[in-house]
């Protein structure tokens, strides 16, 4: 490869990480100036510009303690539900012979490609209207509550493990529950990692469901009170674009925090798996 | 014969499977009722809501919702609103469906090749894709606004009215915005794929004189093409759920409806409005075209393998 080709593949690089990564980067300069400064100086931290202003004013406007609360009953819900039917479903998928094993795997890729659009009117109706549960944490929950690409990624890597090691334990009678729980989830646990920082981004950042199944602002997860603060209220405020941009790294934050520290279980190959099946 | 006699002689491997079998199914039956419960359920029930006179009733209330045939459909195609939206998401997926394919290969075909810095370019690719809409919209309003900081690079070049309240501007950098947070999941199905590639193509290709821009062609783009497929068609799907970005960058589909997408006319029809039928109908109508550009795609992109 000569060196032309290898200075341009570090330019297209650098470019697309600086593109990648700049509106962060502007994200937090803007969420701490004073007054909004769109120029190319702004762009640079100015010292006499800095305050922590607009994240009173924005916790002032949408409480964000509640709202991180909420966004963290509605993910950890999920996560739940995920870990614990997933994690059967996967062992029953890779490990377990039973009739209908293959129409629930070929259901569950199915499954990634429903278009959501078409559900949110019967899911409305039903959940909403019929079931009640509307302004209600089950009813937000309930559409998301067992991640199907989480299912994939469990029987895939269940799959490898050989089978030598259940049927030894099989024998000495040990109970299927208890070959899940003491042998095969122990072996799987980066699995594990990877299936939850995928579902975590799911309902973490969820808009759409959450705001139509949610009126009460005391139960909205943060996705949905700072749309409805950039939707409805930024226009009072007095700097709606640093108030706006310091409750966006609020709402951010933990998601890039936990996928900086656990990148290296977010690789290709998992995540190929886990979508091709 | 050999499989009666080592069933009858050890009761065990007969006892075994059988018994597993009930426990697949059980271990299985949350997952199931949960798919049939928020999928296959609602998924005939939206059609069926689409041919009915359907409306919100008082709970507990029982009304009447007679079937109305085509009537739905007939309301929903006739009104321009649907009609535009149905543009606007095809102006869409005609300018982030092309770019994301490329873009995401040639970066990850960049990615592939290099050792130093490796970690940080693939946190940095993915960190919008894991971030959400809601947060990220806010930075793009403030860099594309009148006198935002691209407006500012841009001096006499900058679109008048601005990018998002621009009748021409706004789908396309809505179609920008979305391309730009989606890219790193593909780049990552990318880099999945290009592990597959065998060596000894790329040596041979070589060896034959190709340079590196031959063999990106000979053979990284037939060798990613399973890879492409699907690309393809998960950005269709995503493309054809279009609603957070029009609702918040360009505040509900303007300018003039301009950037509105069907399903944020299916949220207006059916809930603002109170007629879930006629969204229901838009809903199906928009799978059904979606569906046909996937087996489109598929026919023309996915080969014989």
């Amino acid at each position: 490869m000569s060196r032309f080709q290898t200075t341009l593949r570090s330019v297209v690089l650098a470019l697309g990480a600086l593109v990648f990564l700049f509106p962060f980067y502007y994200m937090v300069v803007g969420s701490l100036q004073t007054e909004p400064d769109p120029t190319v100086a702004g762009a640079f931290p100015n010292p006499g510009n800095l305050t922590g202003e607009n994240y009173v004013q924005i916790n002032e406007r949408i409480n964000l303690a509640q709202g991180l609360l909420n966004s963290g009953i509605f993910t950890g819900g999920v996560l739940l539900g995920t870990l614990v039917f997933g994690l059967l479903a996967g062992y029953a998928l890779a490990q377990l012979q039973w009739r209908g094993r293959g129409v629930t795997f070929a259901l569950a890729l199915l499954v990634q490609v429903v278009p959501f659009q078409l559900l949110i009117i019967p899911l409305y109706v039903l959940i909403a209207r019929d079931y009640g549960l509307a302004d209600n944490f089950l009813g937000m929950i309930l559409p998301f509550a067992i991640n199907s690409t989480a299912v994939i990624i469990f029987r895939q890597y269940f799959l490898q493990l050989p089978r030598e090691l259940f049927e030894a334990a099989r024998i000495d009678g040990a109970s299927e529950l208890k070959l899940l729980w003491s042998i095969a989830i122990p072996l799987v646990r980066p699995a594990i990692i990877t299936a939850v920082l995928l579902t975590f981004i799911g309902p973490w950042n969820e808009f759409l469901w959450p705001f139509l199944i949610t009126k009460d602002a005391s139960l909205q997860p943060l996705a949905v009170s700072l749309a409805n603060y950039i939707s409805n209220v930024a226009a009072s405020a007095s700097n709606p674009f640093g108030a706006t941009l310091a409750g966006a790294v609020v709402l951010a934050a933990p998601v890039v925090v936990l996928f900086i520290v656990f990148q290296r279980y977010f690789i290709s190959t998992n995540i190929g798996s886990g979508v091709k099946g | 014969m050999s499989t009666a006699t080592t069933a009858s002689t050890t009761t065990r491997p007969r006892h075994r499977p059988r018994r597993r079998g009930v426990l697949g199914l059980l271990f299985s039956a949350p997952y199931l009722v949960f798919v049939l419960a928020v999928f296959a359920y609602p998924l005939g029930y939206s059609v069926w809501i689409a041919f009915h006179d359907f409306f919100f009733a008082a709970p507990g209330a029982v009304v009447e919702r007679p079937f109305v045939g085509l009537d739905n459909f007939v309301t929903a195609l006739t009104d321009p609103a649907v009609i535009r939206s149905f543009g606007n998401v095809g102006i869409f997926l005609l300018i982030n469906v092309p770019l994301t394919v490329v873009l995401s290969l040639v970066l990850a075909t960049a990615l592939n090749k290099v050792v130093r810095f490796r970690t940080f370019y693939r946190v940095a690719y993915y960190v919008p894709y894991v971030t959400a809409s809601v947060a990220v919209v806010g930075v793009w309003l403030f860099l594309f606004n009148g006198s935002g900081l691209v407006n500012q690079l841009l001096g006499p070049l900058a679109p008048d009215p601005s990018w998002l309240i621009n009748e021409a501007w706004a789908m396309p950098t809505i179609a920008l915005f979305v391309t730009w947070k989606g890219l790193g999941f593909y780049i990552l199905l990318y880099l999945a794929a290009l592990q597959g590639v065998p060596k000894e193509l790329y040596e041979s290709a070589s060896t034959d004189g190709a340079g590196a821009v031959r063999s990106f062609f000979t053979v990284t783009v037939p060798g990613v093409r399973p890879a492409t497929v699907l690309v393809l068609l998960v950005s269709t799907v995503t493309g054809g759920n279009l609603f957070t970005e029009p609702y918040l960058l360009t505040g509900g589909g303007g300018p003039n409806g301009a950037s509105a997408s069907p399903v944020l006319i299916m949220y207006q029809r059916g809930l603002q409005q109170g007629q879930p039928d006629v969204a229901a109908a838009i809903g199906v109508v928009l799978v059904i075209l979606v569906l046909i550009i996937a087996l489109l795609q598929n026919r023309f992109a996915g080969g014989r393998d």
